[in-house]
């Protein structure tokens, strides 16, 4: 059992949860996951450890609530146990002196797994450029945390309410045209989001790092559900990624995999809606 | 008297009623058809049945005493070498061993060994058993065992029972192994026997870890210099499923074994929407293998709902490596066996949801180096099985996490681990390995055997180092 020691709402729907879980905040690198299952009932639900904290023993999560299990994980409170969680899955995120100037690229809720790259980035001594995509000002997560561990940090809003209106690509073209010379994109968010940086960093041939998120079970490499198409290989993302050259990626089929149970997650929702007013009510 | 030449038939359940649930297909023997199969075996001084069991199971002394009416005594003969009857007795390949060597089955059929071997384990599941912990001294040794299918369970016991402090650790939210998430519930039953199993281990003592990854939380090396570990039983199976590298195997509605078998057992997506983990199976499904797996995967697509189901096999039917029972059943249910053909694509629609497979059929050519004949593609006989489903159930290799963090214990070519096979001695001292992930993919009792050699192997180690 893993008890959750803390409990913030970051933006509407998205949830910031510390976990005491002192071995795995021990082995966590960036760019690792973990994998939960609330109740025996539950899925087993992959997302990327945001943050570590060594001495104090725990691992933190960002998620947002969008469908069922991850609406089960949200009802969930401050002291109340996470039935399981397996980590640390995946490889790290590929860190080290001398890389140069590095571009951490979040969108959406795709700030909170950038974000321990880009310190660990910093902390060594890269140049940091971080650029932080949301839809409006109110839905922007960790901007301060971002700012601590950046050189310079550029702000985009789809609709303009906060820093440049437009996309991240919108950010990072700015960032080429002033002549930056970028050793390495690292970008992470929705895969609409990280397919647009893969093509606007292509003709420049900058190497550019994205993290994927198909759809798991086990997370160890024995289902091969997680499987993509990289180059003219085929991966596992919990066991080979889930980080890839961006460049080498087939979007397409990762999306269309993703959309794989569209169907059958309406129905699972509406039953634990139903499950929840029965709950409620008794 | 006369002798019956042929086995005693056990009771199940109607095929046209059980393609469609979950509950167990064989029922059993009753006390009665228990005693007159026993009473066929001849009681042979020299018993060819016993060369043929893997763990030298006393088969015919069991036999008497399930002859006599001495229930207890049976199953306790039977435990002296085979920790886990109740699930031996049901999945063993008895064709291939114990009953391929039993001298009724010269001019008649064998003797029924596994069915008398599950009559005597259920009669012992179903009475209260007081297991005592057991009681350690203050610097017992630690082991540490690293996966929980059927090798590491059986070392567990064993280890337990020499005195040593075990714990198993299980990447999984569920232990048992293939038992827990391959094999499914409608031939081995979770809850009344791998589960009780499982539990009576862990009275004797046996802690078991579950959600924790060797490689990932704690290293081989960790265990050993940081966790206090004397000695590791490394039996993490073979649990890395193959593809067919063949176009459109990324499309949706293609499985792999393991996902599908995973989803449906562990997950118990069968029971979808209350259990929240969702499977996907279309009207007609093609499974694409002949072993054991493909058989589970079939007659599991068949009890989701599909209404047609083919098992595409590129041999002919002799040469299916599937339990033969498993094949009957999978027959009487209504599999449509496509023998000797093999896929070449995955079609699929506009929306990238699997059509149909493509296949192309196959003649038997001179025997490969396995000793069957090789199947040969027949140029130009290609053709479209329309399916919306895929279950590839082609075979499962080693999973790497283990052997990738721990460099000196040596691994093959196929990156299964180097073991002595008496002892499970691998090229790192104190690391012992066995089952699936050294033999590659093979059955519940070989890998049980392995179990118990190791921990005869680390007690000896462990001793002499002290
Ligand atoms: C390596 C990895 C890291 C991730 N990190 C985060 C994170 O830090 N924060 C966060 O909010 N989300 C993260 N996700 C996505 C998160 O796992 C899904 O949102 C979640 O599983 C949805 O479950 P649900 O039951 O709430 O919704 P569902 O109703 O089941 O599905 C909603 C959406 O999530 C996708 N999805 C469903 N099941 C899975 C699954 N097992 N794996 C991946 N996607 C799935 C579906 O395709 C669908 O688009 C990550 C996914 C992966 C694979
Ligand atoms: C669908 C199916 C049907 C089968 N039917 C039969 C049958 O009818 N008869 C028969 O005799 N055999 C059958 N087999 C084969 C048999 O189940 C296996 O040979 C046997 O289970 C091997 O046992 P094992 O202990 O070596 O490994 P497994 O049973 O594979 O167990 C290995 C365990 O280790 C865990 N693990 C892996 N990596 C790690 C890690 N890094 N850290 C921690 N834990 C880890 C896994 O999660 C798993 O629980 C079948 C197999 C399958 C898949
Ligand atoms: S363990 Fe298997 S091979 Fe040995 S006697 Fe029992 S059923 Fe036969
Ligand atoms: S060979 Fe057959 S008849 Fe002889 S002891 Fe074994 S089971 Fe009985
Ligand atoms: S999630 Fe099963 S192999 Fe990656």
């Amino acid at each position: 059992m893993y008890k959750i020691l803390k409990k913030e709402l970051l933006s509407p729907k998205v949830w910031l949860y510390d976990i005491e879980a002192p071995q795995i905040a021990k082995k966590a690198q960036p760019g690792q996951f973990l994998i939960v299952r609330t109740d025996e009932e539950g899925e087993r639900i992959p997302l990327t450890i945001a943050d570590f904290d060594r001495a104090k023993g725990t691992v933190s999560i960002v998620f947002q609530e969008v469908g069922a299990g991850t609406e089960v994980l949200g009802q969930l409170n401050e002291g109340d146990d996470i039935l399981d969680v397996v980590a640390p899955l995946g490889k790290k995120t590929h860190i080290e002196k001398g890389m140069g100037t590095v571009v951490c690229i979040g969108g959406g809720i795709g700030v909170a797994p950038i974000y321990p790259i880009a310190r660990g980035m910093h902390q060594v001594g890269n140049k940091v450029i971080s650029i932080m995509g949301a839809k409006n000002k109110e839905i922007l997560i960790l901007e301060k945390q971002m700012r601590a561990v950046s050189d310079e940090v550029l702000v985009t809003t789809d609709d303009g309410s906060y820093g440049i209106k437009g996309f991240v690509t919108n950010a990072l073209q700015q960032i080429i045209d002033r002549g930056e010379k970028i050793d390495e994109v690292i970008a992470i968010g929705p895969v609409v989001m990280m397919r647009s940086v893969v093509e606007a960093t292509r003709p420049y041939k900058i190497k550019t790092v994205v993290s994927l998120n198909p759809i798991m079970v086990d997370g160890t490499g024995m289902c091969g559900g997680c499987r993509v198409q990289v180059g003219d290989e085929i991966k596992f993302a919990c066991v080979d990624g889930p980080e890839f050259d961006g460049h080498l990626v087939d979007f397409k089929g990762l999306m269309s995999r993703q959309r794989m149970y569209k169907d059958m997650e309406k129905i699972e929702s509406d039953h634990v809606c139903k499950l929840s007013t029965v709950k409620g009510e008794l | 008297m006369a002798l019956v030449m042929k086995k005693h038939a056990m009771p199940e359940q109607d095929p046209q009623v059980r393609a469609h649930n979950f509950n167990e297909v064989a029922l059993g023997y009753d006390r009665e058809t228990a005693i007159a199969e026993a009473s066929r075996c001849l009681n042979c001084p020299k018993p060819r049945c016993v060369q043929g069991c893997p763990v030298q199971v006393k088969i015919p002394n069991f036999i008497a005493k399930v002859k006599s009416g001495d229930f207890a005594d049976a199953i306790g003969i039977i435990k002296e070498s085979n920790a886990l009857p109740a699930v031996c007795g049901r999945v063993c390949p008895q064709e291939n061993q114990c009953e391929k060597y039993c001298v009724m089955g010269v001019r008649g059929e064998p003797v029924g060994i596994g069915r008398l071997e599950r009559f005597a384990a259920d009669y012992d599941l179903k009475k209260p058993h007081e297991i005592k912990p057991i009681k350690y001294a203050a610097d017992t040794q630690k082991v540490a065992v690293v996966g929980s299918g059927p090798a590491g369970l059986s070392a567990a016991g064993e280890l337990a029972k020499k005195g040593y402090k075990v714990t198993v650790f299980e990447a999984l939210h569920k232990a048992g192994g293939v038992l827990s998430y391959g094999i499914p519930e409608f031939r081995l039953p979770k809850e009344k026997i791998v589960q009780v199993e499982i539990a009576n281990l862990k009275k004797l003592g046996v802690e078991i870890r579950l959600d924790t990854v060797i490689g990932k939380l704690y290293t081989v090396d960790e265990l050993m210099q940081e966790e206090g570990f004397a000695a590791v039983f490394v039996s993490t199976g073979a649990g890395l499923p193959s593809f067919m590298h063949i176009p459109g195997e990324n499309l949706n509605g293609v499985y792999s074994a393991n996902e599908f078998l995973t989803r449906c057992n562990l997950m118990k997506a069968y029971k979808f929407p209350e259990y929240h983990t969702p499977l996907k199976v279309g009207k007609t499904v093609a499974v694409v293998g002949g072993g054991n797996v493909a058989m589970d995967a079939a007659r599991t697509s068949l009890r989701l709902g599909a209404e047609h189901v083919y098992i595409v096999y590129r041999r002919s039917e002799k040469e299916l490596p599937a339990r033969l029972e498993e094949v009957h059943h999978a027959k009487d249910e209504g599999i449509d066996f496509k023998l000797l053909n093999n896929p070449v694509e995955v079609i699929g629609d506009e929306n990238g949801n699997v059509k149909a497979l493509r296949c192309i059929k196959m003649q038997l050519g001179e025997p490969d180096a396995s000793g069957r004949r090789r199947p040969i593609p027949i140029e130009g006989s290609e053709f479209e099985l329309p399916v919306e489903t895929v279950v590839v159930a082609i075979g499962q290799g080693p999973n790497p996490l283990v052997q990738s963090t721990t460099p000196d214990m040596h691994t093959n070519k196929r990156g299964n681990i180097v073991a002595d096979e008496a002892t499970g001695a691998t090229t790192k001292a104190g690391v012992f390995a066995g089952g699936d992930i050294v033999t590659g993919a093979a059955t519940v009792i070989l890998a049980m055997g392995a179990g118990k050699k190791a921990a005869q192997a680390i007690d000896e180690y462990l001793k002499k180092k002290a």
